[in-house]
């Protein structure tokens, strides 16, 4: 039979399934949206891609905080009287077809003025009259028809961001810059004959033009290095700025004395393309992934607002509170889809707590009123009522970004390759340019000074400093389409220098979207089996639908009598058969299993059957992936979870890996910590915020993420979930990339040896310069980009 | 005076004139999303085709 796929968002039509103006929706949302589409026009959208929708998900008070004019206010970029304007981002964008509809936005909502998206950052901008349309309805008119903003208490912190577009300028301004001095050497280099009569007479021209080039590419686009290198100096280190600084202070006042006493056309040319070429080098390394964040800490995950609960003489009122008001005592009220963002006290409510933000079970956890719930979790189901019993900062998860390991920055605490070798070169450079100039003084005098200028020329460092940019910012992009986005190039170097490798369990070597449910118990007749899949269709939780897809029985039966008792299980009745399903309590009457496994009992007519167990499955090459690694690296597993998972775990990974419990988010932190101070480089990998504390410690932090899309904790880098696999080959890739840069690095001494020969002879003519240097710095370029390719098909594929 | 000052004038007031336009494009924010203008491109054509049968409806009205 072929199956049925949903019109508007191309899932397979299932039991929810309707029929619409001859179209199959899987469900009456996207029904609804594509009858919004098409009373208004706007089909063209399903055009344009096939089944592009999203099925619209229940919003309904959610966004009821919006209202409030201080927290609107906070949102808005732009306010006048008349118009507003708000940049929203909406996760959920994916195609053409999301792009059309969203800038087509105001065919849906005239009030809408105009909309502009930018797709690389998901974000659309929306221009609305603020007297026909609020903030709220809009966000309601997005959410309606599937494109749900995030808005979080990130966006109510930090201000308007500004987009730093320095290098470009400086790039910009080197290129102009190195362009023209080209055009304007030629005449002089083209022309060997010194007493050519009109080169003569318009050689001073031509100089003094280039070197008015010049100076905004030393002093604007070529600063950086200056600074770097002086505070490199002041912190008594050598880095690869030194040398380079050296190098265009000696070209710029080299040439600019050529010129000034008639002895020569000057280093131009070589001293505008050097910075352009080490600017394209920096520029390249600077790859972003827009789309994605690694900054992230928990206020990108938390409500803005909340509604509390005020009792003033017997009155009940609700209010919306933004949440870094609420105080110890507070009443909340967290409706469906809401996260909880203080630590309390469950008063009253169905409390159905996902807590897959945090430490990445995707099984909601149920609690009773008297219970305590973190912040963190997100309400499933109904509302709940709970008492606060600390602030937003001070609750057991926010707790943990005050500590010391979130100030540090790890990229400026690390040594790389570059600055390491460039230690040793500026040195070597020094010393061969005094030493040359020594011979001169005793040779010939006259020519002392040329060459000691000379050897600091050619000696500047372009070619060396631009293999690793080249090197990794390649490398960078590779990954980048293997689904594995590193937050900048230097995060590579530090990966290939692992030793240790540490795991979080849950949704980091487990995966949310499958699950594995064993039944233990008597078993079934037939009729049985079919009341109970009846039974388990009808109920909306989600326990049901999984163990629902998971019997897989085609029942034509309907239950006679059908009850859910909320938080607690189903109940139901075909003729006098009488079924009960849910939690063991519910089922038995008293709990007899200490467990922290999900499961879900039986009993039919009165008598008990057994119960079906929840079991996280593993990700499919888990087996393959730990033993690979375990030939280099020591691998450790730490669990939040007790140590139920233990056995499955060691048949699993067999002794190759050592395991720690019950850890919690601190103790993750110190373990690292420790294991560093021992001398290992450690990475974390991990999933959930409970990972935070780790992540940002280790050497090198990487999240496991099913959707790229959906957010993740501060970290160095992201591996989408389905090529867990590939792990091990993207830890060779990253020490093959070092190999490269060490090459690369050879290549670019032999250059500079050909150059100090002609420079300690005394025979670097500017033309010889010209073509030495953007010579060495293109074929670093070709060395590093060929080999990086190459070694990416050989370790990835 | 030379014709060669004259040339040399020319040819760095047209570069630098596009440079300055360069430097204004990026002020503008002309530069940071390269994506979405490639794709909204595609998108007029889908826009005047729906419009059009509008138009001769509200003529045949007239």
């Amino acid at each position: 039979m072929d199956k049925k796929t949903c019109y508007h968002c191309g899932d397979v039509c299932q039991k929810n399934a309707v029929t619409f103006d001859n179209k199959d929706f899987c469900c009456n949302g996207c029904k609804t949206v594509y009858q919004i589409f098409s009373e208004n026009d706007l089909t063209c959208y399903y055009d344009l891609e096939s089944a592009p929708g999203i099925t619209p998900q229940e919003v309904k008070d959610k966004y009821a905080y919006l209202d409030t004019q201080e927290i609107a206010k906070k949102l808005l970029e732009f306010d006048d009287e008349k118009h507003q304007v708000v940049n929203l981002y909406i996760p959920s964008m994916h195609c053409s077809s999301c792009i059309w509809v969203l800038e087509n936005l105001h065919k849906l909502q005239p009030a809408v003025v105009s909309s502009q998206v930018n797709f690389p950052k998901k974000t659309v901008r929306i221009t609305f009259e603020s007297a026909a349309l609020s903030l709220k309805n809009l966000v309601l008119l997005l959410s309606s028809i599937g494109y749900e903003p995030y808005i979080s208490l990130e966006d109510y912190t930090s201000g308007k961001k500004k987009i730093n577009r320095q290098l470009i300028y400086k790039l910009a301004v080197a290129g102009f810059a190195f362009g023209n001095i080209m055009f304007l050497s030629f005449p002089e280099y083209l022309n060997p004959n010194e007493n050519d009569f009109w080169l003569q007479q318009y050689a001073p021209v031509f100089r003094w033009l280039m070197f008015a080039f010049s100076i905004p590419v030393v002093f604007y686009s070529g600063w950086d290095y200056f600074v770097s290198a002086y505070k490199g100096l002041r912190a008594k280190i050598l880095n690869i700025d030194v040398p380079i600084a050296l190098g265009i202070s000696v070209l710029f006042i080299r040439s600019t004395l050529d010129i000034a006493l008639g002895l020569g056309t000057g280093y131009w040319d070589s001293l505008t393309g050097l910075i352009f070429f080490l600017l394209i080098g920096k520029f390249v390394q600077q790859r972003t992934y827009s789309f994605l964040s690694f900054e992230r800490d928990y206020k990108s995950y938390f409500p803005i607002a909340v509604t509390r609960i005020v009792r003033t003489d017997a009155i009940q009122k609700e209010e919306i509170v933004q949440v870094y008001d609420i105080k110890k005592g507070d009443r909340i009220l967290i409706r469906n889809q809401e996260l909880i963002p203080v630590d309390g006290v469950l008063i009253n409510g169905n409390a159905q707590i996902d807590y897959s933000f945090v430490t990445g079970e995707s099984n909601p956890v149920e609690k009773q009123s008297g219970d305590t719930v973190f912040a963190g979790g997100k309400q499933l189901g109904s509302f709940l009522e709970m008492e606060a019993l600390q602030t937003v900062e001070q609750s057991y998860l926010t707790q943990l970004w005050s500590n010391d390991a979130f100030k540090k920055d790890k990229e400026s605490s690390f040594q790389t390759l570059t600055d390491k070798i460039s230690q040793r070169f500026t040195l070597a450079v020094l010393s061969i340019a005094f030493l040359a100039t020594i011979f001169w003084i005793v040779v010939d005098a006259s020519k002392a000074l040329h060459v000691f200028t000379a050897v600091l020329i050619i000696a500047c460092p372009c070619a060396l400093a631009l293999a690793s940019p080249f090197t990794l910012g390649n490398m960078l992009r590779i990954f980048g389409k293997k689904k594995f986005y590193l937050k900048n190039a230097n995060v590579i170097e530090r990966l290939a220098k692992t030793t240790m490798i540490v795991f979080d369990k849950t949704g980091t070597i487990t995966t949310h979207s499958k699950q594995k449910i064993s039944y233990e118990g008597e078993s079934f007749t037939n009729t049985e089996k079919q009341i109970i899949a009846s039974g388990l269709r009808a109920s909306n939780h989600l326990l049901s639908r999984q163990l629902y897809d998971f019997l897989n029985i085609n029942t034509q039966l309907t239950v006679t009598s059908f009850s859910e008792i909320v938080g607690k299980g189903i109940e139901a009745s075909y003729k006098d058969v009488h079924i009960k399903l849910g939690s063991e309590t519910f089922v038995k009457g008293k709990t007899d299993l200490i467990s922290k496994q999900t499961t879900v009992h039986i009993s039919i007519n009165g008598n008990y059957k057994g119960y079906f167990v929840f079991l996280n499955e593993y990700r499919n090459a888990l087996q393959k992936v730990f033993t690979k690694l375990s030939k280099w690296y020591k691998l450790v597993i730490l669990s939040g979870d007790n140590e139920g998972e233990k056995s499955r775990l060691e048949k699993l990974v067999s002794n190759t890996v050592t395991m720690y419990f019950n850890q919690s988010p601190q103790n993750k932190l110190d373990f690292i910590k420790n294991e560093q101070q021992k001398g290992e480089h450690v990475v974390m990998i991990g999933d959930g915020l409970n990972d935070a504390g780790a992540l940002v410690q280790s050497d090198v932090g990487l999240v496991v993420s099913e959707d790229i899309n959906v957010f993740s904790p501060a970290s160095d880098g992201i591996i989408d979930a389905s090529v867990f696999k590939s792990l091990p080959s993207f830890f060779k890739t990253s020490k093959a990339a070092i190999k490269i840069i060490k090459l690369s690095f050879l290549f670019s001494f032999l250059y500079n040896i050909t150059g100090l020969y002609f420079a300690v002879t005394g025979q670097l003519s500017p033309i010889v310069a010209a073509i030495l240097m953007p010579l060495s710095s293109i074929s670093v370029v070709f060395f590093t980009t060929v080999a990086t390719n190459r070694a990416a098909k050989k370790y990835l594929k | 005076m030379s014709i060669i000052y004259l040339l040399l004038s020319i040819s760095v007031l047209v570069a630098v004139g596009f440079f300055i336009v360069f430097i204004i494009s990026v002020k503008k924010g002309q530069y940071d999303d390269v994506y979405t203008p490639s794709v909204r491109m595609l998108f007029e054509d889908e826009l005047v085709k729906e419009k059009e049968p509008v138009i001769t409806q509200s003529e045949k009205q007239n």
